[in-house]
C-alpha cells in the first residue's frame, strides 16, 4: 500500500519526536524553566486536555526515565516498540480497521531515534482468512524497523495456523537480544470444541472471534510448549532479565472473556527463579498492568477498538483510563513503547491517540505501587 | 436459556406442555394487537362490547364523538353484564373478593388447573425458573380474589419464558452484524462483550455529543449508524426493542442512576 502524504497525526508525532529530543539535551534547571514557561502559555491559552498536545506532559515523560543515557552496567539500553490487535477485515470490506494499523505503522515509523524492532502482538486478522493475513503482512512490511510477529486467535481459528505460520514461521520462538532474553509464545491454543459440534472453519472462528462467545474453551500455553519454554530457559541463565511477549495475559483477570491464560500459574512457576521478568500481552486492548511476584505484566493496546474494563478481577495495580469516547474512533486506541533500563526493565510508553500518553515505570509495578503511581482516571468504568 | 431447560425437564407434563404453547406464541413486537370486530349500527348509534368480544348492545342515542355521563355509562355497563348472564345461565359469576375460603380450597385451586402449592415449592432450578414469582403459596393469612392474587406460578413462568425469549433475541442481534444491518462486519458486542459498558441506569442524560438529552434508545440508534454503519433504527422496530431488552438485562440490580456520567 502506498502511502503518498503524510497524515495530519504523522505531522504531529513528527513534530512532538523533534520537541521530545530537544528536551532531552536540556540539563534540569533548564528543563525546569521551559516546563514553567509551557505550563504558563498552556494556562494563557485556556487550553485544557483533551483538546491540545500538552507538551508538559510529554517533557515529563522524557525526563522521568533512563532510556537517553547509556547504562554503566548490566544490559546497554534499548527501546523497542509494539503495535498490537488490529483486527483487520480485507480493505474492501472495512476500512477503519486498516486505517487504524496503517496509522500506527506510521507513527512507529516517524520515531526517532527508531526502535530496535517491532513487537506485533497479534490478532493481525479479524476472521483469520488467508487474504486477510497476506493483507496484514503487506501493512507491517511498510515499517522501517525489524517486526517480531506473535499470533493471536483471530488469527489461529479459520485454518488452525496454517496460512499464518506460511507467513510468519513458528508461532513460538526465543531469540537474545542486548543481554536480555526474549521468548515469544502462543498462548492461546483451545481444547477442542469444533469436531463434536461438526463446525466448519467459518463456523469456528467465528464463535472464537466472539469475546462473550461462552462455546469456545479457554485460552492455554499447553503441556507441549511449557515443555519447549522449559527446555528453553535450561540454557538461560537466572541472572537474565527476561521478556515474555504471549497474546492472552498470563494471568487470571476475568474468564468470560478469556482475559485468561488457564495454565497460567504453571507457565508462572517455570519463570520463578528468574528475578527480572516482564511479560507483554494482547488481547485486552486497555491500559492494564499487574504484578505477581518477581513477574510485571502490561497490557498492549489495539488499533481497532478499546475493550470495557471486565467487571471482575481487575488487578489493583492497575490504574484505569478514562471511558473511551465512543463518537471519537480513535479514542483508547493507539501503539506503545517500551525502553528497557540496564536491569533488563521495561518502562511502558502508551501512546495513546487523541489523548495524553501514559508511561508505566517498571518501579511502579516492582514496588507494588508505592512510588511512580500514574494519574488517575476522572472517567472510570461503570 | 438453561433456566427455560431445567424447567421443562423437572415440572409436570401439564406445565411443560403450557410452556411449549406460551414458546409458540409470537412475540409481542411481531403480533397484532387484539381487537374487536365490531357490527355495524343498526339504528345510527354506538356499538358498545363486552370484553368478551361477542356481547354488545347499540346506544342508539350516543352519536360518534359523543361521551355518555357516568350514570348513562353505569347502565350500559349494567345492560351488557345481565346480557351476557342471560346468554350464559350456567356460568358461575363470582364478584371480587367474594368468597376467598373456596379460592384457597384445593379442589378449587385443581378445578381452574392450577398446581398444587406442593409443586410451587421450588427445586433449586424451579427457584431459578420462577424467580419473578411471589413466593407465598396461597392461603388463608395473603390476600385474595383480586387480579393479581389469582395469577399462579405457571403464569409467572409463561411470562418469565416470553421475557427471556425476547432477551435472547436481542442477545443475538447484538452479536449479528448481518441482523444489524452493519456495511463493514462489525456489530455490538465487538465494543460491548455481554453489554458492558453500555450503562442503560444512567439514561436519560444529557450527551453532549449529541446536543440534547438521550435515551438509550438514542444511543443504540447512534451505535447502529455510526461504528457500525448501519440504518438507524425506528423506535418501534422489533429489532431496537430487543436490543434495549437485553442490555437492561444484563444490568439486572444495578440501580437506577439517570443523568449520571
Amino acid at each position: 500500500m502506498a502511502v503518498r502524504h503524510k497524515s495530519v497525526e504523522t505531522k504531529y508525532m513528527e513534530e512532538r519526536g523533534a520537541a521530545l529530543r530537544g528536551l532531552r539535551q536540556l540539563d534540569r534547571r533548564t528543563f525546569m524553566k521551559v516546563l514553567a514557561a509551557t505550563a504558563g502559555a498552556v494556562m494563557a491559552k485556556g487550553l485544557v486536555p483533551p483538546h491540545t498536545f500538552q507538551l508538559v506532559n510529554v517533557a515529563n515523560a522524557a525526563v522521568d526515565k533512563s532510556w537517553s543515557t547509556a547504562g554503566a552496567s548490566g544490559t546497554p539500553p534499548f527501546m523497542f516498540a509494539y503495535l498490537s490487535d488490529t483486527h483487520m477485515y480485507v480493505r474492501a470490506k472495512n476500512q477503519r480497521f486498516v486505517k487504524g494499523a496503517v496509522k500506527a505503522v506510521e507513527d512507529v515509523n516517524a520515531l526517532d531515534p527508531q526502535p530496535d524492532f517491532v513487537l506485533f502482538g497479534g490478532d493481525l486478522a479479524q476472521l483469520g482468512r488467508p487474504e486477510e493475513l497476506e493483507q496484514g503482512q503487506e501493512i507491517l512490511a511498510m515499517l522501517k524497523a525489524p517486526v517480531k510477529m506473535m499470533v493471536g486467535e483471530h488469527d489461529w481459528f479459520y485454518d488452525l495456523g496454517d496460512k499464518w505460520q506460511q507467513l510468519f514461521g513458528p508461532p513460538n520462538y526465543s531469540f537474545d537480544w542486548k543481554g536480555v532474553h526474549v521468548i515469544v509464545l502462543m498462548s492461546v491454543h483451545e481444547k477442542d470444541f469444533w469436531t463434536a459440534r461438526k463446525l466448519t472453519p467459518a463456523e469456528r472462528i467465528q464463535i472464537v472471534a466472539g469475546l462473550d462467545n461462552p462455546i469456545q474453551s479457554r485460552f492455554e500455553v499447553g503441556d507441549e510448549e511449557r515443555d519447549w519454554l522449559k527446555n528453553d530457559l535450561a540454557k538461560v541463565p537466572t541472572t537474565t532479565p527476561l521478556l515474555i511477549f504471549s497474546h492472552s495475559p498470563l494471568y487470571k483477570y476475568y474468564r468470560n472473556w478469556n482475559f485468561w491464560t488457564e495454565d497460567a500459574e504453571q507457565v508462572q512457576a517455570l519463570l520463578r527463579s528468574y528475578p527480572n521478568v516482564t511479560v507483554i500481552h494482547g488481547h485486552t486492548h486497555q491500559v492494564l498492568f499487574n504484578q505477581i511476584g518477581n513477574i510485571s505484566f502490561y497490557g498492549m493496546l489495539s488499533t481497532a477498538w478499546p475493550w470495557p474494563y471486565a467487571p471482575q478481577g481487575l488487578p489493583p495495580l492497575t490504574v484505569q483510563m478514562n471511558r473511551a469516547d465512543p463518537y471519537d474512533q480513535l479514542d483508547g486506541l493507539g501503539y506503545g513503547q517500551l525502553n528497557v533500563n540496564k536491569e533488563g526493565l521495561p518502562d511502558m510508553l502508551y501512546n495513546l491517540w487523541d489523548r495524553n500518553p501514559v508511561t508505566i515505570h517498571s518501579e511502579y509495578l516492582r514496588s507494588h505501587g508505592k512510588i511512580y503511581r500514574p494519574p488517575a482516571p476522572q472517567f472510570a468504568s461503570y | 436459556m438453561i433456566s427455560k431447560a431445567a424447567f421443562l425437564l423437572t415440572v409436570p407434563s401439564l406445565l411443560a406442555a403450557a410452556a411449549f404453547a406460551a414458546l409458540a406464541i409470537p412475540s409481542r413486537a411481531q403480533q397484532q394487537q387484539p381487537t374487536h370486530n365490531l357490527p355495524t349500527a343498526a339504528h345510527g348509534g354506538t356499538i358498545v362490547m363486552l370484553c368478551d368480544g361477542k356481547t354488545g348492545i347499540e346506544v342508539k342515542d350516543l352519536k360518534p364523538g359523543q361521551t355518555m355521563s357516568r350514570a348513562e355509562a353505569q347502565s350500559v355497563a349494567d345492560a351488557l353484564m345481565a346480557k351476557w348472564q342471560h346468554a350464559h345461565p350456567n356460568e358461575h359469576w363470582q364478584m371480587a373478593q367474594a368468597s376467598p375460603a373456596a379460592e384457597a380450597s384445593p379442589a378449587a385451586s385443581a378445578s381452574r388447573g392450577a398446581i398444587a402449592p406442593s409443586h410451587a415449592a421450588p427445586s433449586s432450578s424451579q427457584t431459578q425458573s420462577a424467580a419473578n414469582a411471589p413466593a407465598a403459596a396461597p392461603s388463608l393469612t395473603v390476600q385474595q380474589g383480586d387480579t393479581y392474587a389469582s395469577f399462579q406460578p405457571r403464569d409467572y413462568k409463561v411470562w418469565k419464558a416470553e421475557t427471556d425469549k425476547f432477551v435472547a433475541d436481542g442477545k443475538r442481534i447484538f452479536h449479528d452484524d448481518k441482523a444489524l444491518g452493519s456495511t463493514i462486519g462489525v456489530s455490538c458486542d465487538m465494543c460491548h462483550p455481554d453489554a458492558a459498558n453500555t450503562h442503560p441506569e444512567t439514561y436519560p442524560k444529557y450527551q453532549v455529543q449529541l446536543q440534547k438529552v438521550a435515551l438509550l434508545r438514542d444511543m443504540i440508534d447512534w451505535c447502529v449508524e455510526n461504528p457500525v454503519k448501519g440504518k438507524a433504527l425506528d423506535p418501534n422496530d422489533p429489532k431496537l426493542r430487543a436490543l434495549e431488552a437485553y442490555i437492561y438485562a444484563q444490568r439486572k440490580g444495578v440501580p437506577l442512576d439517570y443523568g449520571k456520567h
